[in-house]
């Protein structure tokens, strides 16, 4: 009796790397030593005591057995039934188990099997080197792909992807092809290539604009390197969807609010496990705004400072996507909501979402306004996404043992600071970023569960301040920048508007 | 039934990793928030149903009872018999694999146990942050990475 095991740590989600190992008959497309597989008649895939045929790349046919498969544990056993290898009684096991310290997956393959005398490690080396480490180089491979090829199919501006082949499909998108001012958003046409696995292909029908996207756009953030479409969240329909996806099928109304970068297009190809199906009652335009500033709301407001009653919450900018967002949680959680905005028109948004008190720039500082509102308590936590211009304001506005949840900066780098001044009142800084809140499907669906609950319970409202075709998605940009905007922006398929779809 | 699972890859060997955390009495030497352990009735650390009485840092006492231990699989579980957490039914198991693309250690560490309702979230956060990472991250720096 033989007996081998190899094993591996892949740096991707084990959801992703289980979405291709789980397509029992899906080994051709990813595997460099199996050239064909198929099916014997009438099974699926997924189905345990299906009978898989394989053709590999040198030839030889064999046939395998899945005796079991567990989503829950993320492994699969089989067994070769029939081969041109004299691998006999041999059983493996396919088994996954996910690093929790970090975000990357461990993957055990072993097997035990008998052998002609003689051959045991001429036969040892083939199943561990040959199938087993190679099995892992290639999956390795896909998954840098999928990562790289879905941040450069925001690569459609070099058209090079007319090699998609015909079942590519045409749309258009609005890219730049270097950094710069909202001039260089730039329409192009481009091509969503077929889905490949644990892939889906969407025709988007709205798409969220976020400050993030102007970062993306001057280079600020390096998220996007052109040429490159920037763009983090949309709202579509599925058209189709590549093997091994499960929770998707074609017609089904999708969004997605989450790195790569590429949602300023009519339509798109992108990892599946990124997707989520969106509730009936909630349209597309609404998910469209909602589902970033939505999704950074729940995690700011219960997972990065879980806000209670009681609580003390200064948010900047109150009348913006997020910051609207923020009073109306926050209010219905029972903090005293104060907002610090720029202009009275602003301050009644701020109030009409919840917050009990507004500030406006006036003779007294913020801090000393807080102090005053609060009898000199401070603010329990302060949502500050201006970033340079209200650090050290903010600072100054902490209660003792405040949080300061530090998430954006749109007036400019914060710069560095020295954190011992901070002992005068035992404060908290926190520089939580949207990506490691939303970085597995498990996390993006009990995110967007309470934010689709809060939104059918009427907790959040979302506002919906401009709409701009995405041939326009410039201006859209620069009423951004130009601090313009109340509420959410959201860019609308020229087609859709006019009607055409 | 409550359910903890904490992972992670340690840059060295397993054999090396097993060698450390075997020692059912060890946890004072790889762990950061135990000061003392002993074995009770002067049993060795590696009879199974021996019972490891321990103070932590903070001063709680915990008594864990070793139900398995296997050097073939590299894995060793163990039962709270008494502790100040105000769980029951508490089984948790320390396994190691071989990463055998790179000479690492995938190590695992999961439990399951009863409590409160109320009180889940809090433990299971507690338990897989400050027992379970905060021990697989001290091992970790002391075999370097």
């Amino acid at each position: 009796m033989v007996s081998v095991r190899r094993s591996t740590v892949i740096d991707a989600p084990i959801e992703a790397v289980w979405e291709i190992l789980r397509d029992f008959n899906g080994h051709d497309r990813w595997h460099p030593a199996v050239r064909r597989s198929r099916l014997d008649g009438g099974k699926r895939t997924d189905q345990v005591s299906a009978v898989r045929n394989f053709e590999l790349t040198e030839g030889a046919h064999l046939r395998e057995q899945l005796l079991s498969m567990s989503d829950e544990d993320h492994s699969f056993r089989y067994a070769i039934v029939e081969s041109e290898i004299p691998l006999h009684n041999y059983i493996a096991e396919v088994s996954l188990k996910p690093v929790t310290d970090g975000n990357g997956t461990f993957w055990s393959w072993s097997s035990r099997f008998d052998t002609p005398k003689g051959r045991e490690k001429e036969l040892e080396q083939l199943v561990a080197e040959g199938v087993y480490q190679a099995g892992f180089e290639a999956v390795r491979t896909r998954l840098e792909r999928q990562r790289s090829g879905s941040l450069s199919s925001d690569r459609p501006l070099t058209r090079s992807t007319a090699t998609a082949s015909n079942a590519g499909l045409p749309g258009m998108a609005m890219g730049i092809n270097r950094y710069g001012g909202p001039e260089e958003l730039q329409s192009v046409e481009v091509v969503a290539p077929p889905p490949g696995p644990g892939e889906v292909r969407l025709r988007q029908s709205a798409i969220g604009v976020n400050y993030i996207d102007v970062y993306c756009r001057s280079g600020y953030f390096n998220l996007l390197k052109p040429p490159g479409v920037p763009g983090m969240e949309a709202v579509g329909v599925v058209e189709s969807v590549g093997s091994g996806v499960r929770h998707l099928s074609a017609g089904q109304r999708v969004g997605y609010a989450c790195p790569p970068v590429g949602a300023y297009a009519t339509v798109r190809t992108m990892p599946a496990a990124l997707v989520v199906p969106l509730p009936d009652r909630i349209d597309d335009v609404t998910a469209a705004a909602a589902l970033l500033k939505g999704m950074s709301a729940e995690f700011l407001l219960h997972r990065v400072h879980p806000v209670k009653k009681g609580d003390v919450v200064l948010v900047y900018a109150p009348a913006g996507g997020v910051g609207r967002i923020l009073c109306q949680w926050a209010n219905h959680l029972g903090a005293t909501v104060i907002g610090a905005t720029s202009s009275e028109e602003k301050a009644r948004i701020a109030r009409a979402a919840g917050a009990h008190h507004v500030l406006l720039p006036g003779a007294a500082s913020l801090e000393d306004q807080v102090k005053a509102l609060t009898r000199g308590h401070g603010a329990d936590v302060i949502y500050d996404a201006v970033g340079r211009d209200s650090f050290d304001h903010s600072v100054a506005a902490l209660a003792t043992c405040g949080h300061l949840v530090s998430f954006g900066q749109a007036s400019g780098d914060i710069g560095a600071r020295d954190i011992s001044s901070l002992a005068s009142k035992s404060a908290t800084i926190s520089r939580p970023n949207f990506g490691h809140y939303t970085d597995t499907p498990q996390k993006v669906a009990a995110i967007t569960k309470r934010l689709f609950d809060a939104i059918d319970r009427h907790i959040i409202s979302i506002e919906i301040g401009q709409r701009f075709p995405l041939s326009r998605a410039a201006d859209a940009h620069r009423a951004l920048e130009a601090r313009e905007t109340t509420g959410s922006t959201v860019l609308i398929p020229d087609d859709n508007q006019k009607g055409k779809i | 039934m409550a359910r903890v699972y904490t992972s992670t890859v340690i840059a060295a060997p397993a054999d090396r990793v097993w060698s450390v955390v075997r020692d059912f009495n060890a946890l004072p030497a790889w762990t950061d928030f135990v000061v003392d352990s002993r074995i009770e009735e002067g049993l060795p650390s590696d009879k199974i149903g021996c019972v490891r009485a321990f103070r932590l840092e903070d001063g709680g006492f915990i008594r864990e009872k070793l139900l398995a231990l296997s050097d073939f699989d590299y894995s060793c579980s163990y039962a709270i018999l008494e502790s100040p957490m105000g769980v029951e039914n508490y089984i948790a198991t320390l396994r190691l694999i071989p990463v055998t693309d790179g000479g690492q250690t995938f190590a695992e560490w999961s439990a399951e146990f009863d409590c409160a309702p109320e009180r889940e979230d809090e433990l299971v956060e507690q338990i897989a942050t400050n027992v379970f990472l905060g021990g697989l991250t001290s091992l970790k720096s002391r075999l370097g990475g």
